[in-house]
């Protein structure tokens, strides 16, 4: 019989989460790390009992931890992110000049057949892959060539923080950093072209220029690869040429601001995203906490809110905290920054917290073990 | 013919972070070449518990990170530079190196 373990990343520590298919059970395990900030725990397809965890530490710096047995153990592996050769400057706040400066890993992407292949997406913006189960890491310099000197970081610091691998070819990888924009490569990572084409952000002096734009999250259903959605800092888009091109979907979205986003894990059509109010009040409008669906693609939502507080809920659901599940009626599942996470084990149509009161949840992954 | 300078046995005390990810005693023994200095000391404590490299100074600037402060004697050496010597009492294993987490909250 199936199982579920859900990987909960906090400002405070990691936790595990466990249940049989029906989902309404849960095992607590926990905290891991405690203390450090988990940016993102991520199990290998290959191995599922792979696991990479990012602890982070404004005091200590960056760990990866690595367990080979679902989370029962860990070990450090390797913490040496690098950048190739000289990596010259961006633009900092001010405007001047800054040298790139490692801070910290926002998400780990492994490989869907090799175990010891993982990608790191690393703030300043870069990103670093392993071939060694983490041991070390070696930058795909070319990403920052497509204008990295005039990347600037928004308030949340300049992040990679999305990496899609397409299932159907190894060459292909799309990434996604905070107001740089969105990027894609053909060639495994040697080459990198901005896919920004129909983004349209006021925030920036030309609203439509080739890179800046803000995104904050990109979801792809392995079944069809070309077809990307994307939560913008403010926008609901869509893409059906692998980032070619976008255009808006947020139709009629109370807000179209917000952070995180998922795709249905058997509907390459059903989108989920959760409504955030505005860039600086980040919380749900009206103080209802709603998942809002769409089951054609975008522009079409409806409200989910079977279980979730519909007064005064005024948490925040970051761009890594949603994930679904691959069982027959797929799970969908997200964490709060006031420490919920909830799980619909009905594709959205009802939700009922596992816990209600973790840390600030940062990231939520999925693993649907056999 | 040079004579052989023996090394110097520092005590380190670490914070609570740093322990737990070393899997080690708080409070270490190390030794650590003369002129002791910071530089020497983290040198050693790196060489006997890698798990700690770049959390206490940057690996490829070897600055201080940011939010560590080093303390000993009552004084903060967190400024001191890296191969100035440490205190007397400090090499001399008396009294205590603390690598401490910075203040930080509201």
């Amino acid at each position: 019989m199936s199982r579920i373990r859900v990987l909960v990343g906090t400002r405070k520590g990691a936790f595990i989460l466990t249940s049989d298919a029906a989902r309404r059970d849960w095992q607590v395990a926990g905290p891991f790390f405690g203390g450090w900030e988990i940016f993102h725990i991520a199990g290998s397809p290959a191995h599922p009992d792979r696991l990479y965890a990012s602890q982070s530490s404004s005091w200590f710096g960056q760990v990866i931890q690595r367990s080979d047995d679902g989370g029962l153990s860990w070990n450090p592996v390797g913490n040496d992110f690098t950048y190739a050769g000289d990596p010259g400057t961006h633009l900092h706040y001010d405007g001047t000049p800054r040298p790139w400066e490692f801070k910290r890993v926002w998400h780990l992407e492994p490989s869907p057949t090799d175990p010891d292949t993982v990608y790191a997406g690393v703030e300043d913006a870069a990103l670093f892959r392993s071939t060694d189960g983490g041991a070390s890491w070696h930058e795909l310099p070319a990403l920052r060539e497509q204008q990295g000197a005039a990347w600037m970081p928004g308030a949340g610091g300049m992040c990679l923080h999305t990496i899609l691998l397409d299932p159907t070819n190894p060459q292909r990888l799309y990434v996604a950093i905070s107001a740089a924009g969105a990027f894609r490569s053909d060639d495994g990572g040697t080459s990198w072209r901005p896919i920004n084409r129909g983004l349209h952000s006021q925030y920036i002096p030309d609203p439509e220029a080739e890179v800046g734009h803000c995104v904050h999250r990109i979801a792809m259903h392995p079944a069809r690869p070309e077809t990307l959605f994307m939560q913008k800092h403010w926008d609901v888009m869509r893409s059906d040429d692998a980032g070619g091109s976008w255009f808006e979907v947020s139709g009629n979205l109370p807000s179209d601001f917000g952070f995180a986003m998922a795709v249905h894990a058997h509907e390459p059509d059903t989108v989920y995203v959760v409504p955030i109010l505005s860039d600086s009040e980040h919380y749900p409008p009206e103080g209802k906490l709603r998942v809002y669906r769409s089951k054609n693609g975008g522009n079409d939502w409806d409200a989910l809110t079977d279980g979730l507080p519909q007064q005064h809920c005024y948490v925040n659901v970051l761009r890594d905290a949603m994930a679904v599940d691959t069982l027959p009626e797929c799970g969908v599942y997200f964490g709060t920054t006031g420490g919920q996470v909830y799980v619909s084990a009905d594709s959205g149509d009802h939700w009922q917290a596992i816990v209600r009161d973790l840390p600030a949840v940062l990231s939520v992954s999925v693993q649907t073990l056999p | 013919m040079g004579t052989q300078i023996d090394p110097a046995t520092v005590r380190v005390v670490l914070p609570y972070p740093l322990y737990t990810l070393a899997q080690c005693a708080a409070e270490l023994a190390l030794a650590v070449p003369r002129p002791v200095t910071l530089a020497g000391v983290i040198d050693a404590l790196e060489a006997a518990h890698p798990r700690l490299i770049g959390a206490v100074r940057d690996r490829t600037t070897g600055k201080r990170r940011p939010l560590v402060r080093f303390y000993a004697c009552q004084d903060d050496l967190s400024n001191l530079a890296p191969d100035a010597p440490l205190p007397d009492a400090v090499a001399a294993g008396r009294e205590p190196l603390l690598v401490v987490g910075a203040i930080a909250g509201g």
